[in-house]
């Protein structure tokens, strides 16, 4: 597991906190790590925390959406929170695309989200 | 004191004090001439400084206006509990349009809101430019988790939209703010729909 990133396990919802900007492999590793983890406990929902990254590049855009696409075959989705206004200017002039992607203003908000859509 | 009087009592003191150099030494030319050379860049750098100061003076003071109306111009307001209006009125330049996105972003951050219903009724005219802008102004404040209606999109607005071609499939408009207004109180008295927002 990433020393970079905290999951907690909350209900049937799975929280990963990225903690500072990742290089490639440890977001790969994220992604697998979520991945296999989402069927060992039936989670149901996952919420990553991306407030702590000050850039998210293709990369990481990509990356995020392989989470919500894994996620959504094994029955959980996904909710990214926290964008930055400056990463999110950054993400939508580069053309980044989040799209099969929800997203939330924080935590809260997105235990909301996943709340509700149960 | 007025800068016509400021500089007017400068230019006098020069003229007075020249004046007296003449009674003093106009038995002798050559020392008068001589003074006069090293007194005349003297007194007229002076004469420039205090002009010059006052001009820069009050272009600051225009500088600091121009960019209160800026500020201004822009407003983000909060209706209600996490639902924000963001009235554009006006030319929308670059420089604007980025200050504009900005200012909605870290206010939707600083008051979570949910909503943001941004009208554009007081735009006059847009371009390729500033409609690519708020497409991704919306598309920043999705990211951000808010959702975001246009409304007050007048005719021609709409017409020039469709001639220039901007897609604007993934835009929630509605014709009058009053109508935003009540479609952002459906997005947030009822409890969030469990499919995914977009399209």
């Amino acid at each position: 597991m990433p020393h970079r990133v905290a999951i907690l396990a909350q209900d049937h919802n799975l929280i990963a906190a990225i903690q500072s900007d990742l290089s490639d492999s440890e977001v790969l590793e994220l992604r697998d790590d979520l991945a296999e983890r989402i069927g060992r406990r039936r989670v149901r929902g996952i919420v990553v925390d991306v407030t702590a990254l000050d850039v998210i590049d293709s990369f990481v855009a990509r990356a995020l959406r392989e989470i919500a696409v894994l996620a959504r075959l094994r029955g959980a989705e996904t909710i990214i929170v926290g964008i930055q206004p400056d990463v999110a200017i950054a993400m939508v002039q580069f053309k980044l695309n989040l799209t099969p992607l929800r997203t939330a203003l924080d935590l809260d908000e997105a235990l909301g989200l996943l709340e509700c859509a149960r | 004191m007025d800068t016509d009087e400021v500089l007017g009592i400068v230019l006098l003191l020069r003229d007075v004090l020249a004046r007296r150099l003449f009674v003093e030494y106009q038995h002798d030319k050559d020392l008068l001439n001589a003074i006069l050379d090293a007194y005349e860049p003297a007194a007229n750098r002076i004469a420039v400084t205090v002009g010059v100061s006052f001009v820069e003076e009050r272009e600051r003071v225009i500088r600091e206006q121009q960019e209160a109306i800026r500020e201004l111009s822009t407003p983000v307001l909060q209706v209600r509990e996490r639902l924000l209006i963001l009235p554009i009125i006006g030319m929308l330049d670059a420089q604007r349009a980025r200050q504009l996105t900005e200012q909605l972003l870290s206010e939707i951050q600083s008051s979570r809101a949910k909503v943001v219903v941004i009208d554009i009724t007081g735009v006059a005219t847009i371009d390729v430019a500033v409609a690519d802008h708020i497409v991704q102004t919306v598309e920043a404040a999705r990211l951000m988790g808010a959702s975001a209606i246009i409304t007050g999109l007048s005719s021609k607005i709409a017409q020039t939209l469709v001639d220039l071609g901007v897609d604007l499939s993934m835009m929630n408009t509605v014709g009058d703010l009053q109508g935003g207004l009540e479609e952002a109180e459906r997005l947030l008295g009822v409890l969030p729909p469990a499919e995914p927002t977009e399209r």
